[in-house]
């Protein structure tokens, strides 16, 4: 494969423009999410900073830039430095397979609205979603600080539990467009004529409630309770540093928001789909509709007590995914036509089985006494000092 | 195929570069000025007692044992999703469900083992 | 030189710079990040062999799992975190020649006959991740079915290990 300079040329385009648009994003979303939040809190948000504190995230950024970066003494001075660069490349890395539009027509040359389209799109996720842990385990551990440690062992170990449902939550997809390639899965919904949230609206669920606890949001952000452990893994981090952590958690949200608008919610597709100026704004809608749904969700629900985050985990979750999986499966090969319009009937049925497990799992969890509360600390040995 | 990922190649230099470069153009940018009271690690105002690196309980590590055996599974249930289709197309539709039936019901089936051993209880 | 060899020699010096560090650096933690290094630089090689099932299992399983097990496994060690490990002993300076010697003798079995690079045409249309699923349900069903029950075995192992038996301990 010899080097095509246009190719090359648009390469660079590409990522550039799909990197800054990822990095524009993230101010726009700080700062609705601030004004929500105050808006669910009867107050007013920020307000002085540009007209209705739109400046706000750019004001925030400009301080931190500006401010000291301190290193712990007895910190690892290298993994320290560069824990939150990995926490971030990951992040937006995931975003180069997701499509944000049709194929565009520009300079008389045919450009595809998506970094890359790869074959296993949807493999590619997870195997980076898979690397986001390592930021914040190294996070925790170079800063040579208690809570930092405690809330990176508490995040990796949260994260790597929700990534079984996740990941598992993306194979119903995957059956019903016999693709993993993320493109040919918005293709396919555009075949069938409706989005993939109906017959898979539990994979759905699954998978938004997964995302919640990957991104570390509210009502999974235990890693930094700041009740318990100050601010978890990025306690130590000042100045430049922390934005960036600030930053990749707000890039993680795009990256499942977009994930879950390209498969459940159709991506690019809308009213004069065919547009394909629309498209971005098609796919910028339902990704916003999303983002807005998880800091409604930050605004609503309280956090949740660790014992509680693995049980629903791995005793709600990851069984209602596998049962997904093999209802979607068995009507897929057995349908003698299409397996759309069966599993769009049957996933109210695996709605409900969903909605009664969840309530069983709960009300028999609210009955036995928090084991979590037995010991005066929920951290055992952890506390336990020796020396 | 291989240029797709000489995209995702650009794109990841890309994002490296934007990481590692305001790294370090942030340390021009800042103040610098330490102290022995502000290196000292924060514990809520108290001195700090004892090193950070501590042992952990062991709680965390039978997750991650259960995690990387699901991991695996599901690696194996994606190319299992993918040939559906084909083989159904083949006329093999039932024979491939019965297939993944058979390897995910051994995998629940030491799910609820794990779960009834109590190995996902966190306490 | 073409794009894919520019990538081939990145990759290849990534992979071998980090495993050599594997083994000589003095911190323990830092080792497994080298370790993680060094398999994405071979996931990255699997990719440049248009194998990218198997770039994606590397990375899902050996970077975002095993390591990460092993991180979790030192950090569950008392006091070893933070110590300066040495990773040679008295019979280092013995081993290094032999390894040496051995490293000499495979480049040069390896250099004796020349491989077949180009990959199988229909595989680059295709991709070879469908090929790879329908074999796995075909002539490979058993040793697809047969996992299962490793990986069940696996895991009943690692609860009966690192599980100590308390009654009632159900839920």
């Amino acid at each position: 494969m010899p080097f095509d300079v246009t190719e090359l040329v648009i390469a660079i385009v590409k990522a550039l423009v799909v990197f800054v648009a990822l990095l524009s994003i993230v101010p726009v979303l700080i700062w609705m999410e601030r004004k929500v939040i105050a808006d669910i809190q009867i107050r007013i948000g920020p307000n002085r900073a540009g007209p209705f504190g739109l400046l706000q995230p750019l004001a925030d950024a400009i301080k931190l830039i500006f401010k000291e970066n301190i290193i712990t003494q007895g910190a690892d001075k290298v993994v320290y430095f560069f824990a939150p660069a990995v926490s971030m490349v990951p992040a937006i890395i995931t975003f180069a397979v997701v499509p944000f539009g049709d194929t565009a027509h520009i300079l008389g040359r045919k450009v595809l609205l998506q970094v890359a389209d790869v074959n296993i799109g949807i493999l590619y996720i997870l195997a980076l979603s898979s690397l986001g842990v390592y930021g914040i385990v190294l996070a925790g551990w170079s800063s040579n600080n208690k809570y930092s440690l405690l809330g990176g062992v508490r995040s990796s170990a949260q994260m790597i539990s929700y990534e079984l449902p996740l990941g598992l939550a993306l194979v119903g997809p995957v059956l019903l467009s016999g693709s993993l390639s993320l493109r040919e899965m918005i293709n396919a919904q555009g075949r069938a004529g409706v989005w993939f949230i109906v017959p898979q609206f539990l994979a759905f669920a699954v998978y938004l409630i997964s995302g919640f606890a990957e991104t570390n949001r509210a009502p999974f952000d235990l890693p930094e309770a700041e009740q318990e452990l100050t601010a978890g893994y990025h306690t130590e981090y000042s100045s430049f540093r922390f934005a960036l952590f600030y930053m990749a958690e707000y890039v993680n949200m795009v990256t499942v928001g977009a994930v879950a608008t390209t498969i459940f919610l159709g991506g690019w597709r809308g009213p004069f789909g065919n547009i394909v100026i629309l498209q971005p704004v098609w796919f910028l809608v339902k990704l916003f509709a999303i983002l807005y749904f998880f800091i409604w969700v930050r605004g609503t629900l309280p956090r949740l007590r660790y014992d509680k985050l693995m049980k629903l985990g791995w005793k709600v979750l990851l069984p209602l995914a596998l049962l997904n999986l093999m209802v979607t499966a068995t009507v897929k090969a057995l349908a003698p036509q299409s397996a759309i319009p069966i599993m769009s009937v049957l996933s109210l049925v695996l709605v409900a089985i969903g909605v009664i497990a969840l309530t069983i799992i709960s009300a028999r969890s609210t009955r036995t006494p928090a084991s979590g509360l037995r010991e005066p600390s929920a951290e055992g040995a952890f506390y336990t000092w020796e020396s | 195929m291989a240029g797709n990922y000489g995209y995702v190649a650009v794109f990841a230099i890309v994002g490296v570069a934007f990481a590692v470069i305001s790294l370090v153009m942030s340390w021009f940018l800042r103040p610098h000025n330490p102290s022995g009271e502000k290196l000292a690690t924060y514990e809520c105002g108290e001195v700090p007692v004892g090193p950070a690196w501590r042992q952990f309980r062991v709680g965390y590590y039978i997750y991650l044992l259960a995690f990387v055996i699901f991991d695996v599974e599901v690696l194996f249930v994606i190319p299992w999703a993918l040939a559906l289709r084909n083989l159904k197309g083949q006329g093999l539709g039932l024979f491939a469900v019965v297939d993944g039936a058979i390897f995910i019901a051994v995998l629940a089936a030491g799910l609820l083992y794990a779960w009834k051993k109590g190995a996902l209880k966190w306490e | 030189m073409t794009g894919q060899g520019v990538a081939f020699a990145v990759l290849a010096a990534i992979t071998i710079i980090s495993a050599l560090l594997v083994v000589t650096i003095k911190n323990i933690v830092r080792s497994a990040l080298f370790l993680a290094l060094s398999f994405v630089g071979v996931a990255g090689l699997y990719i440049l062999l248009n194998a990218e099932f198997l770039a994606a299992v590397q990375v899902l399983i050996y970077v975002g799992a095993i390591t990460v097990l092993m991180l979790f496994a030192i950090m569950l060690t008392q006091q070893i975190m933070s110590a300066k490990i040495s990773q040679t002993t008295e019979w280092f300076w013995l081993a290094l020649p032999m390894a040496l010697a051995m490293l000499a003798t495979l480049i040069f079995f390896f250099a004796m006959r020349t491989y077949p690079v180009n990959p199988a045409p229909d595989a680059l249309a295709v991709g070879t991740t469908m090929p790879l699923a329908e074999a796995l349900l075909k002539p490979y069903l058993l040793p697809f079915e047969l996992a299962s029950f490793i990986l069940l075995a696996a895991l009943v192992g690692a609860i009966v290990i690192a599980r100590e038996e308390k009654p009632g301990a159900t839920d």
